[in-house]
């Protein structure tokens, strides 16, 4: 299995085997249980819905409820769809994945909601340089011209402009797994991922790494981001 | 959050002594050198700890041929092999910062007595 949805406890560091420390996300993840299978006979596409910390029943509308009752499972906070391969055919409702799907050395890539900035200017949401910080300059962090005035005579979209930023799906590729903890459900994911703490993300076996065949990283290398092509030089790999 | 403690707890070291901003300590810091590792021992002031948890660090300055050197250890590196208090200090606050505009006999940090 590929996919399995987690809740991110929060960033420390762990000492790497050769004493260098490694910045790490928290995750527990898991225990999911499929929900519902679907099938492409019956659905047109194959995919399984995983059900992650479970609920009670109170609140719940009764075409809710009988979703979870159909699948003989008990009612989850959160439900999420996920597509499956033919190695996976054999889930069913009430099958249950855990950490273990992972191991140490994994490539991941975990989607989450990144934490809302609210409004904001065109500098932090767009990365604009903004004006002098000397010399007289009067503009600080205006966003500047908007277009050409009579050709074209309007403002071609797309233009990058204050506004709303963050609360949005993002996901972040490639991030190894430095350690799996079973009995408590955690796994360490070297780097940063998207969202808040008690943020739901979604850990799926990375695509990029399985495409360009990056083997598993020994286990002495752990302080070094071996995705960094000057890393890899470093220690002339 | 106790998940976090817990994860950190396990690279935690337990053989750190009682030091505190003002002592003078002995750090013997593991060095890597081609394939061979060996000892090295840095003795300092410490100017005062930083951090909490797995993360914590703490700063020794010494005089080395004249020249004033910091370092900056995290308390529970593996690349430190052990760590002996040397003496207690007696001062007043938590960051020595003010050891630095020091030079002689009045960056000394006196040595702390037990109470009688």
């Amino acid at each position: 299995m590929d996919f399995i949805i987690g809740r991110k406890a929060g960033m420390t560091q762990v000492f790497a085997p050769d004493g260098g420390p490694v910045p790490v996300t928290v995750v527990e993840v898991g225990p999911c249980t499929v929900v519902q299978r679907k099938t492409a006979e019956k659905d047109g596409y194959d995919a399984v819905q995983l059900g992650f910390l479970p609920r009670g029943e109170k609140g719940l509308s009764k075409a809710e409820l009988g979703h979870f009752k159909k699948g003989g499972v008990q009612p989850f906070r959160v439900v999420r769809e996920v597509p499956l391969t033919e190695a996976d055919k054999d889930l069913q409702p009430g099958s249950v994945l855990d950490v273990t799907i992972f191991d140490r050395g994994d490539w991941v890539d975990v989607a989450g909601v990144t934490k809302g900035r609210g409004f904001q200017g065109v500098i932090k949401r767009h990365k604009f340089r903004g004006g002098p910080g000397g010399h007289g300059g009067m503009f600080d962090r205006l966003p500047g011209s908007m277009s050409a005035s009579s050709f074209p005579s309007r403002i071609i979209k797309g233009k990058r402009l204050p506004g709303h930023m963050g609360a949005v799906q993002q996901t972040v590729q490639g991030l190894l797994v430095v350690d799996i903890q079973p009995d408590s459900n955690a796994i360490l994911i070297r780097g940063a991922v998207p969202g808040p703490k008690n943020g739901i993300v979604l850990l799926r076996r990375s695509i990029r790494v399985k495409r360009i065949g990056l083997e598993k990283p020994k286990e002495q290398v752990r302080s070094m981001n071996p995705l960094k092509a000057s890393k890899r030089a470093a220690r002339g790999g | 959050m106790d998940l976090i403690d817990r994860i950190e707890r396990e690279d935690m070291r337990k053989d750190v002594p009682d030091m505190e901003p003002g002592d003078t300590v002995r750090v013997h810091v593991k060095i890597v050198e081609g394939d061979k590792e060996r000892i090295q021992v840095y003795e300092g002031v410490v100017m005062g700890r930083s951090g909490s948890g797995l993360r914590e660090r703490f700063r020794v300055r010494k005089i080395s041929y004249g020249v004033g050197v910091e370092r900056i250890f995290p308390v529970h590196s593996p690349r430190i092999e052990k760590i002996d208090l040397v003496r207690k200090g007696r001062v007043r606050r938590a960051k020595l910062f003010y050891l630095r505009g020091r030079k002689g006999r009045a960056a000394v940090v006196k040595e702390r007595r037990r109470r009688a």
